[in-house]
């Protein structure tokens, strides 16, 4: 699989740059064509990870966060959000639907909104040192 | 991200309007929260015809003024949801909770 085209982006773990980023991914995957339904997916997968990243990876704190989307030859679109922040002790536990560590108005179900929009939903994470979530999903776009 | 509420006789409508996430759900929950507080509505109409973009914290939303709802005896109904807000809303299973209602298609 060839890499066909590939984007960079790093802001601040501040919570009025959710809009920004997930906007900043669609865009991105214009290029491929996509369906509205496919472009809402991506935005929504997006929004969890970035969102996860802020609120359970640095929490308080303020922190940067990373993002990298590459398009292959194949249509499929792949997206990196990475952070630095506190990592997840148990990854299996994390991604299990309305597990949460914040309560209140979180409903668990940020790894539920991914794995169920994207086609795969990769995650590594080393605790004191961060999460990478990687997203992937195959693009058939309005001809197909 | 804005909330405009209407209160009729027993009802209290809020009409959303622009994208709900994490960020902005924050920030209009308080005031329909205030709103059910000195009301104490019958029903609570959450009306999405204005909502472009909803994550799960849109579900949040919805699930916490659902509690509060039935904490106060009341219930709530949700309108015109878009298709993708309607497809978020599905994954948490929200359409057993109360009344889930879709956009009519023209």
């Amino acid at each position: 699989m060839k890499t066909t085209n590939e984007m960079r982006l790093t802001f601040e773990s501040k919570s009025v740059n959710e809009g920004f980023s997930r906007v900043a991914v669609s865009s991105f995957a214009s290029s491929l064509d996509p369906t509205v339904e496919e472009l809402s997916d991506i935005k929504t997968a997006v929004s969890e990870a970035v969102t996860n990243a802020i609120v359970h990876g640095y929490r308080e704190k303020m922190g940067k966060i990373y993002i990298t989307a590459a398009i292959t030859d194949k249509n499929i679109i792949r997206i990196k959000i990475r952070d630095k922040g506190v990592g997840i002790e148990d990854i299996e536990k994390a991604r299990q639907p309305l597990f949460t560590t914040l309560g209140g108005e979180r409903a668990g179900l940020g790894f539920a909104v991914m794995e169920s929009f994207m086609d795969k939903v990769k995650v590594r994470s080393t605790p004191g040192r961060g999460t990478t979530v990687t997203l992937e999903k195959k693009i058939s776009g309005k001809d197909g | 991200m804005s909330a405009r509420i209407e209160y009729l006789k027993k009802e209290i409508r809020v009409v959303l309007d622009g994208e709900i996430d994490h960020h902005s759900a924050s920030l209009i929950r308080i005031s329909i929260d205030d709103a059910i507080i000195h009301k104490r509505p019958q029903t609570l109409i959450l009306d999405f015809s204005g909502v472009s973009f909803m994550d799960s914290s849109g579900i949040g939303l919805v699930m916490g003024r659902y509690k509060l709802m039935r904490s106060v005896g009341g219930r709530i109904r949700v309108e015109n949801l878009s298709p993708s807000a309607y497809k978020v809303m599905k994954l948490a299973g929200l359409e057993k909770l109360g009344e889930l209602k879709q956009k009519e298609v023209v």
